[in-house]
């Protein structure tokens, strides 16, 4: 026996993950189920609203609008088809970051249920896994309903359409990520409200939802270049246009890094966090 | 076979266990260790770092110094196979305010690998165990403290563990909630199970734990069996007077009574006169015939208040 100082473990080591997640991401299948139902609704009623607001209001004001389709040929596209192939993307985005702020927050914090599960042979590593991959299960599950609206009302009905759901999942699991970062600094819920508003809300309009991204200003572009979102867009509006999208690798290469480096500070935060 | 077996390791070690936070140590140099079968106690008042200890235990939080083992196994190295094996009722409930009962403990069980048959045979007994066979549909939000304390007792031994860690299991519970805690708690200990608490209730430490570790400020102050403590550190009886006003207090703490007492403590308007033998004192409390006086044997809460002061702590 020694009683010898030691050094805690660093937070930022290496995440250790395993399958002991899936008890945890089933737990949380297990509560949403019971209230699946009344939440498919909301899921199916705002995007509907969204696209018969914007896109035939004003769809009838813009018409058509121009995008470099392949080999950069301009290309016409309907503003409905424009908007739903870049709201699709947002909704995965608000979805995602919802369940891991407000509904992590609250399994975390209030409910102390993360608590609970270490006292079980499940690490934290685990559990940020099990969220994170919730939140974004959560985000493909509204994704699956928009595109239904999508489907019945014809908007889309390319065969690529169906390639946009494993990008829409990707998109969902890096917005996860980055808003697990702040879950682990939350004193409260009102610190939610700063993300969505000074983050979230200038992401969605500079990255190429409701209107091409070429009318921005040149230093506004640069930045917009940034944005996971812009290269969510930029894989999904294609695939909905039943083309292949230029540059996948690239795009798809930002969101899967944004993703592992998000997910890297996410832990080591949280790791920070239950270390008292 | 060997006439002189090797001394078998205990269950459960802390050794040597220091925390800081900043400048201040909340736990300093806690050594203890738990025997198979054994309920040992973990007394001290609030803030005394009894819960903080817990989490080392736990591998939660990280000691400065010091180590864990339970079960020969090393903490934090090999915190899943430890936890395995051991069941935890934590101060606050984390029950799952969205599932019933039956599903509270269902899905803890998962977290440990169990399989369904072995958590739908072993749920319904868990469930009459803790008393609420009747409220197995019901959610956590439309039961009594006692039973979600008894449900968290329940979802602890899901798993069927050799230790328990309980960290004040019946704070805030009402007298018969409590009793039915302690019987249950009892009925573990029948069937071989090893408890580890921590508790501010003397009448709950006595009851329970063969053996307390009393801590103050992170240090361990004494040990022993309840009842060695009360008769190393104490007087075996006590005369409680109750004064009327706070003159009276100190004029009574002044008088000759004090001479036929070992030692006289003054919290509020009340003296304690601790002795050897009352009778004295008895006869000369005769004298005062408007004065109410308790005479009882001295227990744990004594020597709890001896050894960590009668003083409101700032942080109590």
């Amino acid at each position: 026996m020694n009683a010898l100082p030691s050094t805690p473990p660093h937070h930022w080591r290496a995440p250790q993950l395993s399958w002991r997640f899936w008890p945890v991401f089933q737990r949380n299948l297990l509560v949403w189920r019971k209230l699946a139902l009344p939440s498919l609704v909301g899921n199916i009623a705002e995007p509907l609203i969204w696209l018969l607001a914007f896109g035939y209001g004003m769809g009838m004001l813009v018409g058509q609008v121009t995008v470099s389709g392949p080999d950069g040929v301009a290309l016409a596209v309907p503003y409905l088809l424009f908007l739903a192939s870049g709201a699709i993307c947002m909704s995965a985005m608000n979805a995602a970051s919802f369940e891991a702020l407000y509904s992590a927050y609250s399994r975390m914090q209030v409910q102390k249920t993360w608590d609970g599960i270490l006292n079980a042979p499940v690490t934290l590593d685990d559990i940020v896994l099990a969220e994170m991959l919730w939140a974004a299960f959560k985000a493909l599950f509204t994704v699956c309903a928009i595109l239904g609206v999508i489907l019945v009302l014809g908007i889309s009905q390319a065969p690529k359409l169906w390639l946009a759901l494993p990008v829409l999942l990707l998109l969902g699991i890096t917005f996860s990520c980055l808003a697990l970062i702040f879950n682990a600094l939350a004193q409260g819920y009102d610190f939610f409200t700063y993300y969505f508003t000074l983050f979230l809300t200038p992401m969605m309009f500079l990255s190429g939802v409701f209107f091409p991204r070429e009318q921005l200003p040149a230093l506004v572009y640069a930045v917009s270049e940034l944005l996971p979102l812009t290269h969510g867009v930029a894989l999904v509006r294609p695939l909905f246009l039943n083309q292949w999208p230029a540059d996948a690798a690239l795009h798809l290469a930002v969101l899967a890094g944004y993703a592992v480096v998000a997910f890297w500070i996410a832990l080591a935060l949280t790791r920070r966090r239950f270390a008292r | 076979m060997g006439e002189n077996p090797p001394m078998p390791a205990p269950l459960f070690l802390a050794d040597q266990l220091c925390k800081r936070y900043g400048a201040t140590t909340v736990v300093d140099g806690l050594t203890f260790a738990l025997e198979p079968g054994e309920c040992l106690g973990l007394i001290g008042p609030n803030g005394a770092g009894k819960t903080t200890t817990l989490r080392i235990c736990l591998g939660l939080t990280h000691a400065d110094s010091g180590c864990v083992q339970a079960f020969g196994l090393p903490m934090p190295e090999q915190a899943q196979a430890i936890k395995a094996q051991m069941g935890v009722v934590s101060q606050f409930d984390t029950l799952d305010p969205d599932f019933t009962c039956a599903e509270n403990l269902r899905v803890f069980g998962r977290y440990f690998g169990l399989d369904a048959a072995t958590l739908a045979a072993r749920i319904p007994a868990l469930l009459e165990f803790a008393a609420l066979t009747h409220k197995a549909q019901a959610k956590p939000g439309e039961l009594s403290g006692g039973m979600k304390r008894r449900l968290s007792l329940a979802r602890a031994l899901i798993n069927d563990p050799r230790l328990l860690l309980l960290d004040e299991p019946t704070t805030g519970l009402d007298p018969q909630a409590r009793h039915l805690m302690w019987e249950r708690l009892q009925q573990l200990l029948k069937q071989g199970k090893s408890i580890l608490l921590t508790t501010h209730f003397m009448d709950e430490a006595e009851r329970l734990c063969q053996r307390l570790v009393v801590i103050d400020q992170g240090r361990k102050i004494a040990q022993g069996r309840p009842r060695e403590l009360i008769a190393q550190h104490l007087e075996p009886d006590v005369v409680e007077v109750y004064a009327q006003q706070n003159q009276e207090v100190q004029a009574l703490a002044q008088s000759a009574l004090a001479g036929l007492a070992q030692r006289v403590e003054v919290s509020g308007e009340t003296v304690f006169f601790y002795t050897l033998d009352a009778r004295p004192l008895l006869a000369a409390l005769n004298d005062w015939p408007q004065l109410h006086t308790l005479h009882r044997p001295a227990n744990l809460e004594d020597l709890f208040l001896k050894l960590t002061g009668r003083q409101i702590r700032q942080e109590g």
